[in-house]
């Protein structure tokens, strides 16, 4: 069961530039991946539009893997900000996993 | 993670050392303190020697002391800058290059007749990691003081000689300084701008690898293969090249060292097959390619191979 997190949403709702909602799961990200990372950015993604802070912070390992190297970006039919919407997720996990301000 | 934050709030940089040691590549060039346009290194090159010893020894312990030895330094560093120390392990061979690496730059600029200032001890890091790691709070207030030092100084024009401290004040510091508004070239733009009088042939070609932050973030693409054309260098191009390069793993070093050694690797491998001469345009490029090559291949920075053509062509 997912519980929802108003405080995730929120954050994620006060960031203009977030747009992760354009993910229409095409997979072009994951094939390019330098990292090969597997739940970024498609399934991470879907858990933060649902407010799943605890799916959220169980990836945090890979939220902080990611190069930031826009290679999916580059290549995204959508237009997602890819790593825009990561540094917000490592915003948000920093201030409430790490409790850095 | 916490151990940056803390050091960008108490001592202005993610990996603060001395400004002795910061500065002791400008030794003898005689660049103007201050001034309108100014050189701005971000530190990046000079770090190099430090996160090269950091790395061979976080490589060194197995991840669950990482841990305990990064949970000791977080509770020492607030009363003794704990970095700092970590000049004492810097690798020298590193030291010795990017000081020259650094003074190779002043040199071409000097060459294309552009002459800068520079601010020594009073230059700060950028913030560029804090910001990728999501340290907002702490970049935030970071890039502000950053800001007014460069205002107080009386800066106009920023020079920079990597990537991410060209990004980072290009792009972010005018979204998080209001008013922030310092025209920012990277010295790869200004000299490719001013064109390079040194044609050399080559023996060998050169194999470009494209900076992720260069080529997708800045769109600089063309200005490193023009220099290196006008040194008389052949450019060989691997698949992932330009606005699809491969990244050189560095930006997860600090906290994935295995992981980012991997991606070194696998890039590596793509340029490697093109040629022997690996040529990069960033700090950590160079010294991520550089740890991974075969002792066959050579890994150079760009302004390396633009300094020995015009030092070629006055032989």
């Amino acid at each position: 069961m997912i519980r929802v997190d108003r405080k995730l949403l929120e954050e994620v709702a006060s960031d203009e530039a977030f747009n992760a909602q354009a993910c229409f799961n095409c997979g072009t990200c994951t094939a390019l991946c330098p990292m090969g990372l597997e739940w970024l950015p498609r399934e991470l993604f879907r858990y933060v539009l649902l407010g799943a802070a605890e799916k959220v912070s169980a990836l945090t390992e890979a939220v902080f893997s990611c190069l930031l190297c826009r290679m999916c970006e580059a290549q995204c039919p959508r237009g997602v900000r890819i790593t825009h919407n990561i540094r917000t997720l490592r915003g948000y996990l920093v201030k409430n996993e790490y409790r850095i301000r | 993670m916490a151990l940056l934050a803390q050091n960008l709030g108490l001592r202005g940089s993610v990996l603060p050392l001395p400004g002795g040691y910061l500065t002791s590549w400008a030794k003898g060039l005689l660049l103007p303190r201050g001034g309108e346009v100014v050189l701005y290194t971000g530190h990046m090159y000079q770090m190099l020697p430090v996160i090269k010893a950091m790395e061979d020894r976080a490589k060194a312990l197995p991840p669950e002391k990482r841990d305990q030895l990064a949970a000791i330094l977080r509770l020492v560093n607030p009363l003794v800058n704990v970095s700092g120390f970590s000049r004492f392990l810097a690798s020298p061979d590193w030291k010795e290059r990017s000081n020259r690496i650094l003074r190779n730059i002043v040199e071409l600029l000097r060459r294309a007749g552009v002459e800068c200032g520079y601010l020594y001890e009073a230059e700060k890091y950028a913030g560029a990691l804090a910001y990728d790691l999501g340290l907002d709070g702490p970049f935030e207030r970071h890039a502000r003081r950053v800001a007014r030092r460069l205002r107080r100084y009386g800066v106009k024009e920023l020079i920079t000689v990597d990537p991410h401290t060209t990004q980072i004040f290009r792009e972010v510091y005018p979204q998080v300084v209001p008013g922030f508004d310092l025209r920012v070239r990277s010295y790869v733009e200004v000299l490719a701008e001013r064109g390079l009088e040194a044609a050399l042939p080559w023996e060998e070609e050169f194999v470009f690898h494209d900076s992720c932050v260069y080529a997708r973030y800045l769109g600089l693409i063309e200005e490193p293969r023009r220099l290196l054309t006008q040194a008389g260098a052949q450019v060989a191009e691997p698949d992932f090249s330009r606005e699809v390069t491969h990244c050189c793993g560095g930006p997860v070093e600090s906290l994935f060292p295995e992981k980012a050694e991997e991606v070194a690797r696998r890039r590596m491998e793509q340029l490697a097959g093109l040629g022997r001469r690996v040529v990069c345009a960033c700090p950590i490029c160079l010294l991520n390619l550089s740890e991974v090559r075969d002792p066959r291949q050579e890994v150079f920075d760009l302004s390396e191979v633009l300094v020995a053509a015009l030092g070629q062509k006055e032989k």
